[in-house]
């Protein structure tokens, strides 16, 4: 038996402990977030609307996955339908009720009013009581629906009378910590036609349909809800092959972790551009705005492609393309997402944005990111949600959606068309003060030329480039061009040739460096040879010169000799030592 | 849901066996209630009084007692009693109090005398 695909809740992000009765969850996408855990247990809660709304899909929602997931069997009990066409009618959204009778998991009962009974006297509805208990017995169940009672009303036709049975089915109910939903047809002058909402006291579940520019849009009130605390808005919901998803639109605490961790853009260039050269940080979300053709969706494809590279998982709503058709223009520029889509990594979901309403949408973003738990989730284009409602209602729809990614450390990547700070679009003048960093795209026109720019508008939580860097769309994907010393700003072939320029200029200087160097060398060499010739010419000399003082040094010393025997010899012939 | 038409139990005041009765009546009542007491009395007298000479058949099922058989009939207000025959089926419910309309259902004149 195939299980309805069970969706994980987030925790109840308001306050449902303090002052709380106990509840019993449904098991409803969204619902037990709105209403503090589920239903009260043990007690009768109502679910009115009109005819169609999803009442009788509310309720029996509740017993299944009552059954299947929380090990609590329950009793239907019908007025309008048989057991048989119930199971039918839910049968296409994967609740498998005909086992489950077999399995005693939950046991029906049929109860068709006669209103053609004749009446002879005084009755009550004591067959009904005695039904109701005798299924309640065989399956030990824990949750009854009685659906819907305003059948026992018309058949009846004592309204008195239905009216003081029903307080006691209610009491023998509570009696047995039966927890009871009761569907009600909505009324004209109260809420419910016969009233019904005297006898539930603790919670009434009021279901609207409505049709808003040709899509059906569904909203979840909850009216009543003595003992905890709830939220009081109207919440949009949406009824699919999965069943019933309610969307809590403002249950977002701001109580969620910032992760530390830096991930890849997908482009080595742009991630240095964020401070550290680390890329973006996990979790947090990214727009990327820029007018047509400037490249939106190729930069948000390399975001998708880096995650699969990580092996994470990767969910691409579009709004514009079909899958086919992004993986074939992406392979243009070398990046190759088909075989991440094969096994798996990467999930397309594309819908034209005017074919659900806007709540539609979001309900069924939401619950498939519960079911595919990727890590990074791209929009393409978010400003397409703006054709699907109007603007208020798109404005709220993306905080949404986007509050919703951030509880799940989940990296958004959000494309909208419209260039920067020019807001033509709409979209992200609001978006772009929740997204954490803000990319845009722009155009840049020179020299009869288009180029393509990027810029940082924006990046909390860390320092970025402010500079507008060419952005080139290559065979091997987007790459950034380094800026050109002393004419920044340039691109496309002005760029080119102004490169080109500054290379020939530096040529010359090379060359004129060159030649001045040689001229040095040429200087120096002739110098060293005449160092050399000097040299050699004072050596000759100084020889010379030396040979010349050794002689007259020679001849001085010749002369003092004979000078001193000289002076000696005349003292001794002048000696008076004669006789 | 179609009515089925076996009995399970044997007629309570069972009077001619071997044939179709001409009365097969099914009273359904919430156990020793004074409601369903009532309800008995009444048509005990009647079938004593009116019916005497024909062959009736009626059970007296407590809906308690044989939940099933009050699902079959899709009993939910009590007393209910079933004609089975002579057809068509007829169903009553309350607790036989307004004389006119039981005789009437069952298809017995009002200004009969029983018969001494």
């Amino acid at each position: 038996m195939t299980k309805p695909p069970r969706l994980l809740s987030v925790p109840a992000t308001h306050d449902a402990t303090n002052r709380s009765i106990p509840k019993a969850p449904t098991g409803i996408a969204g619902f037990d977030e709105i209403a503090g855990g589920g239903v009260p247990r043990g007690r009768p809660t109502l679910v009115c609307g009109a005819a169609g709304c999803g009442k009788t899909l509310f309720s029996l929602e509740f017993l299944v996955r009552g059954a299947l997931e929380f090990g609590e069997p329950g009793v239907l009990v019908s007025f309008e339908e048989t057991p048989a066409e119930i199971a039918a009618n839910v049968r296409s959204i994967g609740f498998d009720v005909t086992t489950l009778l077999e399995q005693g998991m939950l046991a029906a009962d049929y109860m068709q009013i006669d209103a053609g009974l004749v009446r002879t006297g005084a009755f009550d509805l004591e067959g009904l009581f005695a039904r109701i208990d005798d299924a309640v017995q065989r399956v030990g169940a824990k949750r009854l629906v009685l659906d819907t009672l305003e059948v026992l009303f018309a058949g009846i036709g004592d309204d008195g009378l239905v009216r003081s049975e029903l307080a006691r089915l209610f009491r023998w109910t509570k009696e047995r910590g039966l927890t009871t939903v009761l569907t009600g047809e909505r009324g004209t002058m109260s809420l419910t036609r016969h009233g019904l909402e005297e006898y539930v006291s603790d919670c009434v579940v009021l279901l609207e349909h409505e049709i808003v520019d040709r899509a059906s849009s569904r909203r979840l009130r909850l009216l009543k809800y003595r003992g905890t605390s709830h939220g009081t808005d109207e919440y949009p919901f949406l009824i699919d092959e999965y069943g019933f998803s309610v969307l809590p639109i403002t249950e977002m605490s701001f109580d969620v972790e910032a992760p530390e961790e830096r991930i890849s853009t997908g482009v080595a260039d742009l991630d240095k551009l964020f401070g550290g050269g680390g890329g973006i940080y996990r979790g947090s979300g990214v727009l990327i705005s820029g007018s047509s053709g400037t490249g939106k969706s190729t930069l948000a494809a390399h975001f998708a492609a880096a995650a699969c590279a990580r092996d994470e998982h990767v969910l691409v709503f579009g709004f514009e393309e079909s899958p086919q058709q992004t993986i074939r223009n992406m392979r243009s520029v070398g990046l190759d997402l088909a075989p991440y889509v094969a096994d798996g990594r990467l999930t397309f979901e594309a819908r034209r944005p005017a074919r659900q309403g806007l709540d539609n949408h979001l309900v069924r973003m939401q619950r498939l990111v519960e079911q595919f738990h990727p890590k990074l989730v791209v929009v393409d284009p978010i400003s397409a949600l703006l054709h699907a409602g109007s603007e208020l209602d798109a404005r709220a729809a993306v905080v949404r959606l986007s509050d919703h990614l951030k509880a799940r450390a989940i990296t958004a990547v959000f494309t909208s068309l419209g260039s920067g700070e020019q807001q033509q679009d709409g979209a992200h003048v609001y978006v772009s003060s929740i997204m954490d960093t803000w990319i845009d795209l722009r155009g840049i026109e020179s020299n009869g030329e288009r180029n393509r720019g990027l810029h940082i508008l924006k990046a909390r939580g860390m320092k970025h480039s402010n500079q507008i860097r060419e952005f080139v769309l290559g065979d091997d994907g987007v790459s950034l061009l380094e800026p050109v010393p002393g004419a920044i700003g340039l691109t496309g072939s002005a760029r080119i040739e102004h490169a080109a320029e500054l290379r020939a200029k530096r040529l010359l200087r090379d060359r004129e460096i060159q030649t001045a160097k040689d001229a040095l060398e040429r200087r120096r060499r002739a110098l060293e040879s005449q160092k050399e010739n000097l040299v050699a010419e004072f050596e000759a000399e100084e020889n010379k010169l030396r040979a010349m003082i050794a002689e007259a040094e020679l001849l001085a010393a010749e002369d003092d000799r004979t000078r001193r025997l000289v002076a000696e010899h005349v003292a001794a012939p002048g000696d008076k030592k004669s006789p | 849901m179609t009515l089925r038409r076996e009995f399970l139990s044997d007629p309570e005041d069972g009077m001619t066996a071997g044939r179709e009765p001409k009365y097969r009546l099914r009273l359904y009542i919430a156990g020793n209630s004074p409601r369903s007491r009532r309800a008995v009395k009444v048509l005990r007298k009647l079938a004593a009084t009116r019916l005497q000479a024909e062959a009736v058949e009626l059970e007296i099922i407590d809906i308690y007692q044989e939940t099933d058989r009050a699902r079959q009939d899709q009993v939910i207000g009590v007393p209910t009693l079933i004609r089975e025959l002579p057809e068509p089926l007829r169903r009553l419910l309350g607790d036989l109090s307004d004389e006119r309309r039981v005789l009437m259902a069952l298809d017995l004149d009002e200004d009969d005398e029983p018969e001494a």
